[in-house]
């Protein structure tokens, strides 16, 4: 799972896992988007797919949420490094 | 996945969390600066500046099937977590004809919703089960 870094910042693909995201050409005005991003959570939903850099056991990689699928997940925020989890 | 870069991560997995989990954190450590897929997700605080204790279960469908959003200051339960999980899969494995009732642990009793079991749950499930 994940490639070698090739990634910027973390970002939402603007869709859920698995599905290809939303046509935002409308929702664009020049270069900023207009459409406010709103949570996507529900149970028993999609999760919202996207992208992140990520270290992994040595190395700096690109992980997508949809990579996993076929997997189960367990995604975990915390509130920063150096504290417990 | 924290606001933190993944240079930051790198430091804490190599210079302390390497020392508490042998071979050091086995899954990625995903960085989200600016916190734009805590936002999506809910946890994103703004006044802080940081991401709260978020856990979303997630299936092989990229459905979720549950989460857990807790303020800084109290950590989470992981055994929990596996529980829940343990709990999901078996629900799936059974496509559906099983249901894990409160206090489900593997080995426990599961039920089988349907229309025999209506009214009579009483009788299959004690409370004390909820709790041992």
């Amino acid at each position: 799972m994940g490639e070698e870094l090739k990634v910027g910042c973390a970002r939402p693909t603007g869709g859920p896992v698995g599905e290809k995201p939303e046509d935002q050409t409308e929702a664009k005005k020049g270069n900023i988007i207009v459409k406010e991003e709103k949570p996507m959570i529900h149970v028993g939903k999609k999760a919202p797919d996207f992208i992140a850099p990520a270290y992994h056991k040595g190395k700096f990689i690109s992980v997508k949420l949809s990579e996993y699928l076929g997997k189960w997940v367990v995604l975990c925020f915390y509130p920063g490094d150096f504290t417990f989890v | 996945m924290s606001i933190d870069s993944i240079f930051v991560h790198k430091m804490w997995n190599d210079n302390e969390l390497s020392k508490m989990v042998s071979g050091g954190v086995p899954f990625p450590m995903l960085s989200d600066a600016g916190g734009k897929v805590g936002t999506i997700y809910g946890v994103y605080d703004e006044d802080s500046g940081v991401e709260t204790r978020g856990r979303f279960l997630i299936d092989p469908d990229g459905v979720i099937q549950g989460y857990e959003v807790l303020t800084p200051p109290v950590g989470r339960n992981v055994n929990e977590t596996l529980r829940q999980i343990q709990a999901f899969q078996l629900v799936r494995e059974s496509k559906g004809t099983e249901a894990t009732p409160s206090g489900w642990r593997p080995g426990k009793m599961t039920l089988k919703p349907g229309p025999d079991l209506v009214g009579r749950v009483w009788e299959v499930w004690k409370t004390n089960m909820a709790f041992d």
